[in-house]
């Protein structure tokens, strides 16, 4: 039960806590005892998950095909789960202190704690579709928190940007979801992950890899599907801090751990990871260098670890899925503190552009010590849990790698990130001082305590990396399909790693120091901006609209009588031709119904005739009534007084509405028609006319099925209590079906207001610009 | 459409096409009637009522808006539904009242009542639009 409370209970906080903080605003710090809860919660099956008992939860959803709402908390699962509630908590608080005031307050954190559940659905289902439902429901998320401030241009375009490319990626994933769980019979992922073998060597498996592998690049902003990540920066920076460095853009990564005991073999899958993970760090590294905004740069740098991350998990495990977890933690610690620094310096000194900041130190010391403990660990130096992090990448990447071009680029991109922490840390607050837009000063508890503790954890698990090992080795097992016991330390003698940090950190010191001109250089480079995917995206987006007007002018001519035109031949031509095919012609014996009643058609041909005949649209109309009528009177005789009845009162409606409308509109008298025009529209007319006589009378020509009516008559008065059958029919048998049909009618006639107070408030413009 | 006996016609209708569209909404269940051609009965007498006076004049008779006419009216149909729930029977299964004499209520009349509403209000909703079009000139 624990693991769907905490997922359903958080989801229903969401708009609970939007009520609370309307109603009482300055609740807005107790709200971080939410995702408090949950941690507690998630660190109490700690125990028995390291025990190597996962702990399952499953209730039927969708029995009929197979899909449940599983929930599984493995070492894996829960290690995501105490890094989004434990990020979670500070978060929450940093944003209380971080947006007071603003008007939006409630939808923040109502759209946050939104989030927070559906990225907890996501890493803890196992149920396929159970998570891909989630992870559309982050996307969702993450569209509303870019898109916080909507009037902001850029804001909308990123939170556009952000939504397409993630929810493709998410419909591709669920593509992929449907391909594996139907080759493996289930759509537990356990269960998935028991067949592994099979399903590695199935013909189906590339497609599932492309796909899955698609989805999880998209999430995680692998090259070149990044571009959305560095624009999502225009969010508050909570929510940069938390979903776009710390845990939503890790959910690609964790889809593919999640399946690589199945895949990992697979020679597609590797060399998919691996090209994209190291496209993607030497992407972000070089992208990064040519920033100055604090929390751009961070981002690509976030680009960069995401590649990492996902080279990490093509090389040979179990020693990778332990480098790949350790980095993981270590990443999100640093890196969620770091953006929490660069708010915080945003907010106080009113500017988070690096070419104005330098010096801050001396005004915000507190802030200062927590960016320098958070970069060191950033910049992989002992210490800290980032010295331990890159010495496992390295070793990973030794251990598997066939060529040097992989450790080359890990270097390059961890010298970068080494920079990077140079460039947020030492030139912020010891560079040389500039002048700031607002005095700077240290910020209240609230914003602080979140990123003090993250930074010191960073450095304790640094100390004593035992701390977390055992949970480091649970969720490396997840990833490895193997028992993991591997002893995280700092210091392993002189080792081939050790060699290779050094010249990282001497590396990225030349970068540092050289970091204006680098900047200048690659800056000056347009060709990056101009052939980016940034721009692709736009062409991409310009381009499906040009497709669209295209589409809508070769479809919408915007004459009705060619929409009709197409109708009805459309419609008659299919009709026709599947009566033909299927040789149903057919015509009924006439016999017996020869009586006085053959006398109405007489009537409705006559009446159908003087339609044909009439001059203007008021003749026509109520020549058209008179064929209504003749067909109620049809009805009328042959027993069905409900269909009779409701045909009059339709007929009399839609004449008196139409000759009102006749009436008020500025219709030509005359039929403006040319002679071939007329005579198509007479072939169309005639030929529908006769496919539907012909489909009528095949209809009477085959036996009448009388199980159906005899069904109702039998229990429309012992069931329904009803006697009269249409009604109970419309009512009771087939409400479904009315349901259905009334909102049709109410969103018609709403559609049709909207439209039409559209076209008024056009034309009163136009009025008023004649008039001016 | 100012001629005097509509204007005649559509204040003595009006009332009169109320009263036999509730007649047909409540006998529709047993005889020949119901929700929908109710609905329509009444839209017929507030159209009649409304041409010669103007979308206002139909707006003012209506009391409220047609198209929260309709969604009540949508709502109510749901609503319907929902008793059903309680009793583990699917979505839409009507339960009913019934007496010795053989008299029975459910929620199908309030179905039926949503159905009325429904058409009701979408046929006015566009009888209002264009009584709001101005004829040009």
């Amino acid at each position: 039960m624990l693991l769907t409370l905490s997922v359903v209970l958080t989801l229903l906080a969401a708009p609970v806590s939007w009520l609370l903080l309307r109603v009482v605003s300055r609740a807005v710090p107790w709200l971080s005892l939410i995702p408090l809860g949950l941690f507690a919660g998630f660190a109490s099956l700690l125990p028995a998950v390291l025990d190597g008992q996962a702990h399952v939860e499953s209730w039927p959803w969708i029995p009929s095909l197979g899909i449940a709402f599983a929930l599984r908390a493995d070492g894996l699962s829960l290690l995501f789960a105490l890094l989004i509630t434990g990020i979670g908590t500070f978060i929450f608080l940093y944003a209380s202190r971080y947006l007071r005031g603003h008007a939006d307050l409630p939808r923040f954190f109502a759209r946050l704690t939104l989030f927070m559940a559906a990225m907890l659905g996501a890493v803890l289902a196992d149920d396929l579709i159970t998570l891909v439902v989630f992870w559309e429901m982050t996307s969702l998320a993450s569209f509303l928190l870019i898109g916080f401030v909507p009037e902001q241009a850029s804001s909308r375009r990123a939170a556009q940007q952000g939504l397409l490319i993630t929810v493709g990626g998410g419909l591709a994933l669920l593509a992929g979801a449907i391909v594996l769980g139907s080759a493996a019979g289930t759509f537990r992922i356990s269960g998935i992950l028991a067949q592994a073998s099979e399903l590695a060597a199935d013909p189906g498996a590339p497609w599932v890899i492309v796909l899955v592998a698609l989805g999880a690049f998209a999430k995680s902003a692998q090259v070149p599907l990044h571009a959305w990540l560095p624009n999502a920066m225009v969010a508050p920076t909570p929510v940069s801090a938390f979903l776009h460095s710390a845990t939503m853009v890790k959910l690609g990564v964790y889809l593919l751990a999640r399946l690589n005991p199945l895949y990992g073999e697979h020679a597609l899958w590797t060399s998919l990871l691996l090209v994209a993970g190291l496209a993607t760090m030497l992407t972000g590294a070089v992208l990064a260098l040519r920033q100055t905004d604090l929390k751009r740069v961070l981002a690509y740098s976030t680009v960069v670890s995401l590649g990492t991350l996902v080279m990490l998990l093509a090389l040979p495990h179990p020693l990778a899925a332990t480098a790949m977890v350790t980095f993981l933690i270590v990443h999100a610690l640093y890196k969620a503190c770091l953006f929490m620094v660069a708010g915080i310096v945003d907010h106080e000194a009113g500017t988070r552009d690096t070419a104005r900041l330098g010096g801050l130190a001396r005004q915000m010391p507190v802030t200062a010590t927590i960016a320098l403990l958070a970069g060191l660990s950033m910049a992989g130096l002992p210490p800290f849990a980032g010295f331990i992090a890159k010495e496992l990448v390295y070793e990973a990447n030794l251990n598997g790698t066939v060529s040097w071009l992989p450790v080359g680029i890990a270097i390059v991109a961890n010298a970068v990130m080494v920079a990077v922490a140079g460039v947020v840390t030492l030139r912020v607050f010891w560079g040389s001082p500039r002048p700031v837009p607002q005095t700077p000063h240290d910020p209240p508890a609230a914003m602080w305590l979140g990123p003090v503790l993250l930074a010191v954890a960073g450095l304790v698990l640094g100390i004593v990396p035992g701390f977390a090992g055992d949970l480091v080795n649970a969720a490396a097992a997840a990833v490895a399909s193997q028992p993991v016991e591997v002893t995280l330390g700092l210091w392993h003698g002189l080792t081939p790693m050790l060699a290779l940090s050094l010249l990282t950190v001497m590396l990225g010191l030349v970068f540092y120091r050289h970091w204006d001109r680098v900047h200048r250089l690659l800056a000056a480079r347009e060709a990056i901006v101009r052939y980016g995917p940034d721009a692709a995206w736009d062409h991409a987006l310009a381009g499906l609209q040009a497709l669209a007007r295209w589409q809508t002018t070769c479809i919408q001519s915007g004459s009705l009588r060619r929409y009709t035109g197409f109708t009805l031949a459309v419609t008659g031509a299919a009709a026709g031709l599947t009566l033909v095919a299927r040789g149903a012609l057919a015509v009924p014996s006439l016999e017996g119904s020869w009586t006085l009643h053959a006398l109405l058609p007489l009537l409705l041909l006559l009446a159908a005739g003087a339609v044909l005949r009439a001059r203007g649209f008021m003749p026509g109309i109520v020549a058209a009534g008179m064929v209504g009528f003749g067909l109620a009177l049809v009805f009328l005789f042959h027993g069905a007084p409900d269909l009779a009845f409701t045909q009059f009162s339709v007929e009399a409606v839609a004449i008196v509405v139409l000759l009102a409308i006749v009436g008020r509109m500025p219709f030509n008298k005359g039929d403006q028609r040319t002679a071939a025009q007329r005579r198509s529209d007479a072939l169309i007319a005639g030929g529908f006319g006769i496919v539907a006589s012909a489909l009528l009378l095949a209809v009477l020509a085959s036996p009448f099925d009388g199980r159906l009516s005899g069904f109702f008559r039998a229990t429309s008065v012992p069931e329904a209590h009803g006697r009269n059958l249409v009604n109970v029919i419309i009512v009771d048998f087939r409400a479904l079906d009315t349901l259905g049909e009334i909102t049709v009618l109410a969103l018609a006639a709403i559609a049709a207001v909207a439209v039409l107070a559209g076209t008024r408030l056009a034309r009163s413009r136009n009025r008023d610009k004649d008039v001016l | 459409m100012n001629s005097l006996v509509l204007f005649t016609a559509g204040r003595l209708l009006l009332p009169l096409a109320l009263l036999f569209s509730l007649y047909l909404l409540w006998r529709g269940h047993n005889e020949p009637g119901g929700g929908f051609v109710g609905g329509l009965v009444a839209a017929a007498g507030f159209t009649v009522h409304a041409l010669p006076r103007g979308r206002d004049a139909l707006l003012a008779a209506l009391r409220w808006p047609p198209a929260s006419i309709a969604g009540t009216g949508l709502l109510l149909a749901l609503l319907s539904g929902l008793p059903a729930l309680l009793g583990q029977a699917p979505f839409l299964t009507h339960q009913w009242k019934t007496w010795d004499n053989g008299f029975a209520i459910g929620t199908a009349l309030l179905f039926d009542v949503g159905v009325y509403l429904a058409v009701l209000g979408a046929v006015c909703a566009f009888v209002a639009c264009y009584l709001g079009e101005e004829p040009e000139g």
